[in-house]
């Protein structure tokens, strides 16, 4: 685990987020339609988890005190495949099954199907729950593992989301660090049109998170962010990410709202790879 | 001594012998018996507050990591309330969480409507590989609750928490099996299979109908999935008439699970005792079994009604 980053280090997350957005993409106009929009937002920061921050072994995905990531936006599956592909959990061609029939590479994240998901997530606010427990149990276990858990600011707007930030406050879930990736749209529109969560920092501060809010596609931010996390003592951290939805790829991200599950002809694939190189 | 005492003190026997066991309340634990686990297992015994969604989703990731938990609250809020949380997190997920909820159906007595569960049964049987027990008196739920404990899987046991009426401490040697249903007295001519407190009914319906040289057959059936097809069949083929007799919607429940059976291998005539698919209200038990038609008398009905019909 990278505790601090040099130059190398920083070139080496920048290229694996650029390689996360890359097989993303591919994997996604290879079916011709998926949740891109969602999935870009995050690979910024999914690089540096899977690349410095998380403590992790592709080769032995169950390892016991492994740090675990719980992706309570589960439709962000294919980014998160993308991730663990890049980082050898599994062959890069299999990304090519992707919601497919017989696929273990489904929408929404599954902890049965996909080796190193640590959590079946999909239906909305309740991954982060889960993540709750996890930290409990590692708590309990005394393993000294951090759990990682990224919710969409969409999904904020489930109660449960609130139920599980006042609950670990309460215990005091220190190795829990959480992302909120506040990238401003819902299915049905701006979330401040639809069901404004605004003021997110304000309202995880009242409910006692340790809180940060930064670029979240400023690979080095996020690091440094993330370090200071895992040094805050009985506070559970919510580091706010500022997104943009569908980032790295223009026709993506200019689709607005439309990205959030969008068609990917294989003539856009070619203009995206161009945009990623 | 009350059901929920019971439950407190094997709890307290099988989280002694097994540190994986972990319970969590949701601010009922005082209801269910459980507050004084707490003490002794300060770590292991939890309380997410009013906040049931949340309760079921953190055991499905202690869960996840080894541990065996069980959610405990009353039965509408342990299972229509966290539908989606038992399908997804738990039962999808594959995480082995044990559910426990009291005061199923009518027994919510003063509680009233909303807190009676006159459909949990028949939501989480619709969820696959989600177990349902009910257990009938205090021999049964002790038996029952480290078999229960240890299965692989979720398992959701809705029980009654205050005294209940003794049945299988009568029975010698009586031996729970979490998957066979029992026998608890031979008869030809009618099977009365009943569930939970719907039992010492059974019971009191066969005497009547005893005195009339009438012999029915009592089957308790205790796990409604996956149900015992094997007793259900075997006592249908002798007696060709079926009375199912539970604390819960006719549609759904232990009825429905009975006729499932039949219909398929042995189509059989069944009347069903229950809640007539119709929501509860306030009342003492007793009341509220005489006003839904639940009580002895109404299962001896069901008996002249189906020799009528089908004789």
């Amino acid at each position: 685990m990278t505790t601090n980053l040099d130059i190398l280090d920083i070139n080496n997350i920048i290229n694996a987020s650029k390689e996360i957005r890359k097989l993303t993409v591919e994997c996604i106009a290879h079916l011709g339609v998926g949740h891109i929009g969602g999935c870009l937002s995050i690979a910024d920061l999914l690089a540096v988890l899977y690349y410095s921050a998380m403590n992790i072994d592709p080769k032995d995905p169950n390892k016991i005190d492994r740090d675990r990531l719980i992706v309570s936006k589960g439709h962000a599956g294919p980014a998160v495949y993308a991730a663990l592909a890049s980082r050898g959990y599994f062959d890069k061609s299999e990304l090519k099954t992707l919601n497919k029939i017989n696929t273990n590479l489904p929408s929404h994240c599954d902890m049965n199907k996909t080796p190193g998901i640590d959590m079946t997530t999909g239906s909305l606010g309740q991954g982060f729950s889960c993540a709750v427990g996890i930290a409990i149990a590692s708590k309990l276990k005394q393993d000294g593992a951090y759990i990682f858990s990224i919710i969409g600011d969409g999904e904020s707007q489930e109660g449960q989301i609130w139920e599980a930030a006042m609950y670990s406050a309460h215990k005091k879930l220190d190795n829990l660090i959480a992302f909120t990736d506040n990238n401003k749209f819902q299915i049905d529109g701006e979330t401040r049109e639809v069901n404004s969560v605004d003021n997110l920092f304000d309202k995880w501060l009242s409910f006692g998170w340790d809180v940060h809010q930064i670029d979240g596609h400023n690979i080095l931010q996020i690091f440094e962010t993330v370090n200071k996390a895992k040094k805050t003592k009985n506070q559970p951290s919510m580091i706010i990410l500022d997104t943009i939805k569908g980032k790295g790829i223009s026709f993506v991200e200019n689709a607005g709202v439309s990205n959030h599950n969008m068609k990917i002809s294989q003539e856009q694939l070619e203009i995206a790879l161009k945009e990623l190189i | 001594m009350e059901m929920r005492n019971v439950l407190c003190q094997e709890l307290e026997n099988l989280m002694n012998q097994d540190d994986k066991i972990i319970i969590i309340d949701a601010d009922l634990s005082k209801a269910n018996g459980t507050f004084s686990l707490r003490e002794k297992f300060p770590t292991r015994a939890l309380d997410v507050g009013i906040a049931e969604q949340n309760m079921a989703s953190i055991a499905a990731g202690l869960a996840s990591y080894g541990f065996k938990p069980i959610i405990l609250s009353f039965t509408p809020f342990a299972t229509r309330r966290i539908c989606d949380q038992i399908a997804v997190s738990i039962a999808y997920a594959k995480q082995n969480v044990k559910i426990i909820g009291t005061d199923p159906g009518l027994a919510a007595e003063l509680n009233g409507g909303t807190h009676m569960s006159v459909e949990d049964i028949g939501v989480l049987r619709s969820i696959p590989s989600v177990v349902i027990f009910e257990p009938v008196d205090n021999t049964q739920l002790k038996q029952a609750l480290p078999k229960v404990i240890n299965y692989n899987g979720p398992v959701y046991t809705r029980m009654f928490r205050k005294e209940t009426p003794d049945i299988f401490d009568k029975i010698n040697n009586y031996k729970f099996d979490l998957f066979k249903g029992d026998l608890i007295q031979e008869g030809s001519d009618v099977t009365i299979i009943a569930s939970g407190i719907l039992v010492s009914e059974a019971l009191k319906a066969s005497e009547i109908l005893s005195q009339k040289n009438i012999k029915p057959e009592i089957i308790n059936i205790h796990t409604i999935k996956p149900i015992d097809e094997e007793i259900i069949i075997k006592s249908a083929q002798k007696t060709r008439k079926v009375i199912t007799c539970e604390n819960h919607n006719i549609l759904g429940g232990l009825g429905s699970a009975v006729c499932e059976v039949l219909s398929k291998n042995l189509p059989t005539p069944v009347e069903t005792i229950g809640i007539k698919d119709i929501f509860g209200e306030v009342g003492k038990l007793q009341e509220l079994k005489n006003k839904f038609e639940m009580t002895a008398d109404d299962i001896v009905k069901a008996y002249y009604k189906l020799k009528t019909k089908f004789n």
